[in-house]
C-alpha cells in the first residue's frame, strides 16, 4: 500500500517527510535520513536539561487532551528508587482519526527513537506500545523495527553505548476503543479488562504496575526528537496564531472530501484552506454542511464555524468545538445529521465500558431514543429527552466517554434542529415505547 | 444436560495449546513484563493464532500457565471484541460502518459482502464454513473507506465492486 498524495506546497513536513518512502522502514534507512542522531543527543543530556528543551517547544499532547509534554514528563518522581515507565498510546481508535498509524507505517524509528528519549527524560528503562489489534499491518512493519534497533544497538541494555537501559515491547491491543484512555490502556497491559481507573491517583504517582508512569501519543513522541536535533525555538516558531499551540500537527480528514488523508501543516492554519485546497474540497455540486473537528467526541462546527476556524487548539474552541485528536468528518449537504449523530452514539454505546451508570444508560438510550426517530416513532418531548440525558451523561463519570457520546449530540441538536424536527414531524402514528 | 433437553455441542477432549513452539513464545513473554498476569492478552492471542477461536477449556489452560482463575480469563477474554469465544468461519471479516465510513457508502460494501460470502446476515457464518462477516466501529482508516480486515488482512478502499475479487482470494 502506497502512500495516496505528494505533499501539497501548503502542507509544513516534518514528521511526515519520509511518508511514502518504504527506505524509511529500516534502521540503516533511517540512520541514512538523520535518524537516531536526536537519540545520540538525549543521551548526552541530563533528564533534566531534556525536559526544559521540551517546555521550552511548546509540544503539546497529540492524543486528544492537548497537555504540555514537558511539563507531563516533569511530574515524573525522581530518585525514588521505583522502576519508571512509559506507555506510548498507539490505541487510534477515535472515529475520524488515522494519522498515529501512517506515522508507524512509514517512520516506525521515528517513534522508537522518541520512545527512547522519552525513557531517559523520565528515568524510565521499559516502553511499552500499546497498538489496537486491528492494526495488523503497522504492528509487523513496528515488530520488524523494534527488531532492527536491537540488532543496532539502538536500544537494548546499552542503548547507543550509552550504558543506559531502554527496552522497547510491543503490546497488542484486542478490540476496545476505551483502551485509548490512558488509565484503561495500563489496565489492559496488566492483563485486565480495559476499564478506566479513578484518578487520583495520577499515572506519574502510580499508573502501569502501581509505578510512576507517562504515558504519551504517538504523534507527541515522534515529534521530539525533531525538537532535539532542530531546537526548542525552532518548534515554537513553527506558530501562524496563538503562541500556545507550536509545531506541526498532522490532521486526517476524512468523509466527504475530494481527497481525504493526513495533511500536516503549521498550528493556527486556516480550516477552510485544509478543507478546500489539501483535502480537495466538496464533491462537485456539494456545499459543506457540517464539520466534527477533534475525532468524533466533540461539538459539530456548521459550515461558517469550519469556514472561520484555525486550525490550533485556541482556534477550534473558540468556533464552539475542540481539537481533540484533528481527525476532521467533513459532510456535505448530503449527509443526514440525525443519522450520523445515531451512528455515533452507536459507537459509544457499543463502546462504553459499563462501569458508570451515566454512561452505560446513557449511551444505550440516547442510541434507542434516536434510532426510534430515525424509524419516525419519534416523540416530541424526545428532544428535550435527548438533551437532559446528555447533561447527565456529561461532567459526571470516570473518564470522559460519556460527555463524548453527548458533544456531537447536543451540538447537533443545537445547531441542526430543524432536521431533528424534521423527523419528528414525519413520525407517523402513535409512536411505539422503546 | 440430558440429551432430550438438545445437548451443547460436546467438545473434543482439549489438546494443550501450550507445548512446543506456542510455549516457547510464551516463555519468551514472561521477561517483559513484571507480572504473569500481563502476559495475558498475548496469551489469548496465541490461542486464537493455534485454534481460531478461545474455547472454555483453552481459557482453563492460560489460567493455569499464568496463575489465574478461568472465571477472571473469561471476564477479560469477553471484554475484547477481537478474542472469539465460539468457532468462526475459516475468513474472518470485519467491515467498519462508524459514521466516517458510512458517509462513504460502506452500506453498500456491507451488503455486497453479504451477498457475495453467502452469509446473508451479518455476525453469521456461511454454509459453505468459509466466512464470518461482522460489522465492527472505526477501523483507523477513515481516510481509505472503507477499510475491511480478512483474517490479518487489512484491504482499504473497498467498494461494492471490487468485494468478488478480493472473496476470490480467500478460498
Ligand atoms: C475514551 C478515550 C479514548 C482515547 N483514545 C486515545 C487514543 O486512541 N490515542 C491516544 O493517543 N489518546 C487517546 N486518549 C487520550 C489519552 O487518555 C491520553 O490523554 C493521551 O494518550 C496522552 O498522550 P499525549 O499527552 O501525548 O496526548 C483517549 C481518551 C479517552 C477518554
Ligand atoms: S465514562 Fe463510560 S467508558 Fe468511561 S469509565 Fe465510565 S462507563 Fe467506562
Ligand atoms: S470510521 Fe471506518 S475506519 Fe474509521
Amino acid at each position: 500500500m502506497g502512500y495516496p498524495h505528494p505533499p501539497h506546497a501548503k502542507e509544513s513536513v516534518v514528521l511526515s517527510k519520509h511518508f511514502g518512502d518504504a527506505g524509511a522502514r529500516t534502521y540503516a534507512g533511517w540512520v541514512e535520513r538523520g535518524g537516531y542522531e536526536g537519540l545520540k543527543k538525549a543521551l548526552g543530556m541530563t533528564p533534566d536539561a531534556l525536559i526544559e528543551e521540551v517546555k521550552a517547544s511548546g509540544l503539546r499532547g497529540r492524543g486528544g487532551a492537548g497537555f504540555p509534554t514537558g511539563l507531563k514528563w516533569s511530574f515524573m518522581p525522581k530518585n525514588d528508587g521505583k522502576p519508571h515507565y512509559l506507555c506510548c498510546n498507539a490505541d487510534e481508535s477515535e472515529p475520524g482519526t488515522f494519522k498515529d498509524r501512517e506515522i508507524m507505517r512509514w517512520t516506525p524509528h521515528a517513534l522508537i527513537e522518541g520512545c527512547a528519549v522519552a525513557c531517559h527524560a523520565i528515568g524510565a528503562e521499559t516502553c511499552y506500545i500499546y497498538i489496537r489489534g486491528e492494526f495488523t499491518e503497522p504492528y509487523k512493519i513496528m515488530e520488524a523495527a523494534v527488531a532492527d534497533a536491537y540488532k543496532n544497538g539502538a536500544v537494548g541494555a546499552n542503548a547507543m553505548g550509552s550504558g543506559k537501559r531502554i527496552d522497547i515491547v510491543l503490546h497488542r491491543g484486542a478490540g476496545a476503543y476505551i483502551c485509548g484512555e490512558e488509565t484503561a490502556l495500563m489496565n489492559s497491559i496488566e492483563g485486565k479488562r480495559g476499564n478506566p481507573r479513578i484518578k487520583p491517583p495520577f499515572p506519574a504517582a502510580a499508573g502501569l504496575f502501581g509505578m510512576p508512569t507517562t504515558i504519551n501519543n504517538v504523534e507527541t513522541l515522534a515529534a521530539v526528537p525533531h525538537i532535539l536535533m532542530r531546537g526548542a525555538a525552532w518548534y515554537k516558531g513553527l506558530c501562524l496564531s496563538n503562541p500556545k499551540s507550536t509545531g506541526t500537527k498532522l490532521w486526517s480528514v476524512c468523509g466527504h472530501v475530494m481527497k481525504p488523508g493526513n495533511f500536516e501543516v503549521t498550528m493556527g492554519f486556516p480550516m477552510k484552506d485544509l478543507i478546500y485546497e489539501l483535502a480537495g474540497g466538496m464533491r462537485p455540486g456539494r456545499t459543506l454542511k457540517a464539520v466534527i473537528p477533534g475525532g468524533s467526541s466533540v461539538p459539530l462546527m456548521n459550515r461558517e464555524e469550519a469556514e472561520s476556524a484555525l486550525c490550533d487548539y485556541e482556534g477550534v474552541v473558540e468556533k464552539g468545538s475542540m481539537l481533540g485528536s484533528a481527525g476532521f468528518i467533513v459532510m456535505d449537504d448530503s449527509a443526514d445529521i440525525v443519522y450520523e449523530v445515531y451512528r455515533l452514539a452507536k459507537f459509544y454505546a457499543h463502546e462504553s465500558c459499563a462501569q458508570c451508570t451515566q454512561c452505560r444508560e446513557g449511551t444505550a438510550w440516547t442510541t434507542k431514543i434516536l434510532e426510534r426517530m430515525l424509524h419516525g416513532q419519534g416523540k416530541p418531548e424526545d428532544l428535550d429527552l435527548l438533551l437532559d440525558l446528555s447533561d447527565n451523561m456529561t461532567g459526571k463519570t470516570i473518564c470522559v466517554l460519556s460527555d463524548s457520546c453527548a458533544a456531537p449530540i447536543v451540538s447537533g441538536i443545537k445547531k441542526f434542529r430543524g432536521e431533528f424536527d424534521a423527523y419528528l414531524a414525519r413520525a407517523k402514528g402513535p409512536a411505539v415505547a422503546v | 444436560m440430558s440429551a432430550a433437553q438438545g445437548a451443547a455441542p460436546t467438545e473434543a477432549p482439549h489438546e494443550p495449546v501450550f507445548a512446543g513452539k506456542p510455549r516457547e513464545r510464551l516463555e519468551a513473554l514472561f521477561p517483559k513484563y513484571p507480572t504473569k498476569q500481563a502476559c495475558l492478552l498475548p496469551a489469548l492471542w496465541i490461542v486464537q493464532e493455534e485454534r481460531g477461536w478461545i474455547s472454555p477449556a483453552a481459557m482453563a489452560e492460560v489460567a493455569t500457565v499464568l496463575g489465574l482463575t478461568p472465571a477472571y480469563v473469561r471476564g477479560v477474554v469477553t471484554f475484547y471484541t477481537m478474542y472469539h469465544t465460539h468457532p468462526v468461519g475459516r475468513h474472518f471479516i470485519q467491515v467498519c460502518t462508524t459514521s466516517p465510513c458510512h458517509l462513504c457508502g460502506s452500506d453498500d460494501v456491507v451488503k455486497a459482502l453479504l451477498k457475495e460470502t453467502g452469509c446473508g446476515e451479518l455476525g453469521t457464518t456461511s454454509a459453505d464454513g468459509r466466512f464470518t462477516v461482522i460489522e465492527v466501529e472505526c477501523l483507523g482508516a477513515c481516510g481509505f473507506a472503507t477499510p475491511i480486515l480478512v483474517d490479518n488482512d487489512f484491504i482499504e478502499s473497498v467498494t461494492p465492486e471490487r468485494v468478488p475479487g478480493i472473496l476470490a482470494g480467500y478460498r
